[in-house]
């Protein structure tokens, strides 16, 4: 029981079901797809809206085509803000995300929050409402190739994450390339991602000892860079766009999915999940 | 990424010879590691917003000290800013990161390496290694291998720094833990000019 006073519940939250039944609450749903038997789960990503929140995303590159929308977070005096840019991409990082996003769900429609290539001070503040911005804007996969270490804006995250995952916004974030503790990666509520070293593009695994919950390919990576270019890299920001667009497939065969319905579905679509010794 | 980004070393004091020695050995080290052309090490000069080049071993050695670039820019300004190593190759045909600042300092690398100088959740700079040997490139272990070895110096540069003799004191007995970090400087040193 609670003593006190207590601000009101915000319009529309719910603690119980109260004088309503099963019939009041209907859920029109979507079943996740049979796993393949071979090749790339889902549909094509027509129809998703995914978000690169990184470095920035350069217009018009081959491997990345149309960019929808492009955001930048900045710094100044009056604390931090967001606004529309064609500044495109301070480093090539977000770029070759988005890349990898294309390659793998070539219809969904791309946009693009900057975080970085701004200067350093603050940048966790800049992370934080970069992220805030996506999950407001309503996007259905917010890829997210970065962390923080940084422990002051850890609850702030994690409530960011749990908006996101009710009003299912699916974040797809990089586990740290180093053993270093940071976030948001680490909670629950997103989907984590990690490299494994096979050759198969398409491969992806789901790690039984979470954490991470998922392993995709990121070694030698060829990825777009800036000025139109290509270059290979490795790392698990490469191999973190390669789930998110999985997402942005899964989602545009079936849109109702809810984020736990879409982490089951890669889940069950790893190549390392026998379910009943079936595969 | 979103470290607290503070200067590495105290704005103006006279040089350290201890730090200018201990940066050039990590350079050193770290192109004999990885049989690269090049390495050098970039701190950050946050009230500047740069990061400045403060040691180097191979190409570029003698001209590329005391030069620094905006920090948000390339892959070692993404390596600052997201606390994160890098690796990237095929970067011959590649017009991007940091050419315009390659081509300021004469060399133009086809495969780079980098990765932060981390203390805690500060990032003191960057760890560069250009063109790396072709066994040591663009895989995951080679970036587990340059993390680490990154993680070492920067706890090394950390000690340095917070054990810095005061320029105005009386000469003091020598810090032990200075003093144990530079006689394992001197050694690496030996070791690698056998």
């Amino acid at each position: 029981m609670t003593t006190g006073q207590r601000p009101a519940p915000a319009p529309g939250l719910t603690w119980g079901l109260r004088g309503r039944g099963p019939a009041d609450v209907p859920v029109e749903a979507d079943h996740p797809p049979e796993p393949p038997e071979g090749g790339l789960l889902g549909g094509t990503g027509r129809g998703v809206r995914v978000c690169v929140v990184d470095s920035g995303v350069e217009r018009d590159h081959p491997m990345v085509g149309p960019v929808a929308q492009s955001w930048r977070v900045f710094k100044d005096d009056d604390g931090v803000h967001v606004e529309e840019t064609d500044e495109g991409d301070a480093c090539g990082h977000g770029t070759a995300c988005a890349g990898i996003i294309r390659r793998t769900a070539p219809d969904c429609e791309l946009s693009s929050v900057r975080v970085l290539g701004e200067r350093f001070s603050g940048s966790g503040d800049i992370l934080l409402e970069g992220i805030r911005w996506a999950v407001r804007q309503r996007f259905d996969v917010v890829n997210l190739s970065l962390s923080t270490s940084r422990d002051r804006f850890v609850e702030e995250l994690r409530r960011l994450a749990d908006e996101a995952y009710f009003q299912q916004t699916v974040i797809v974030a990089s586990a740290h390339n180093t053993h270093v503790e940071s976030f948001p990666w680490r909670f629950s509520s997103v989907i984590s991602v990690g490299s494994h070293q096979e050759d198969d593009p398409d491969l992806h695994l789901y790690n039984p000892e979470p954490p991470v919950e998922f392993f995709a390919p990121g070694q030698r990576v060829q990825v777009a860079w800036l000025g139109g270019t290509s270059i290979r890299t490795s790392g698990n920001s490469f191999a973190t766009p390669f789930v998110a667009g999985l997402c942005a497939r899964i989602l545009s065969s079936r849109p109702r999915l809810t984020p736990f319905q879409l982490k089951n579905a890669l889940y069950l679509s790893a190549a390392n999940v026998r379910v009943h010794g079936s595969r | 990424m979103a470290q607290t980004i503070a200067p590495a070393v105290p704005s103006a004091p006279p040089p350290d010879p201890a730090m200018a020695e201990l940066l050039q050995s990590v350079v050193d080290t770290a192109r004999a590691i990885f049989g690269a052309e090049a390495s050098s090490i970039l701190l950050l000069e946050a009230a500047a917003d740069e990061l400045v080049f403060e040691a180097v071993s191979g190409q570029g050695q003698e001209f590329l000290v005391g030069r620094r670039f905006p920090a948000g820019r390339g892959i070692a300004g993404w390596v600052a800013a997201s606390g994160e190593p890098m690796v990237v190759d095929d970067l011959h045909d590649s017009t991007s990161f940091d050419r315009d600042v390659a081509k300021s300092t004469g060399f133009v690398p086809n495969a780079l390496m980098a990765a932060p100088l981390v203390h805690g959740d500060r990032v003191l700079g960057v760890l560069e290694v250009l063109d790396p040997s072709p066994q040591a490139r663009s895989s995951l272990s080679e970036l587990d291998l340059l993390s680490l070895f990154a993680r070492q110096a920067a706890v090394a540069l950390h000690v340095l720094t917070t054990h810095a003799p005061r320029g105005t004191e009386p000469a003091a007995p020598e810090d032990p833990a200075r003093a144990e970090l530079l006689r394992l400087l001197a050694e690496a040193r030996r070791l690698l000019e056998e």
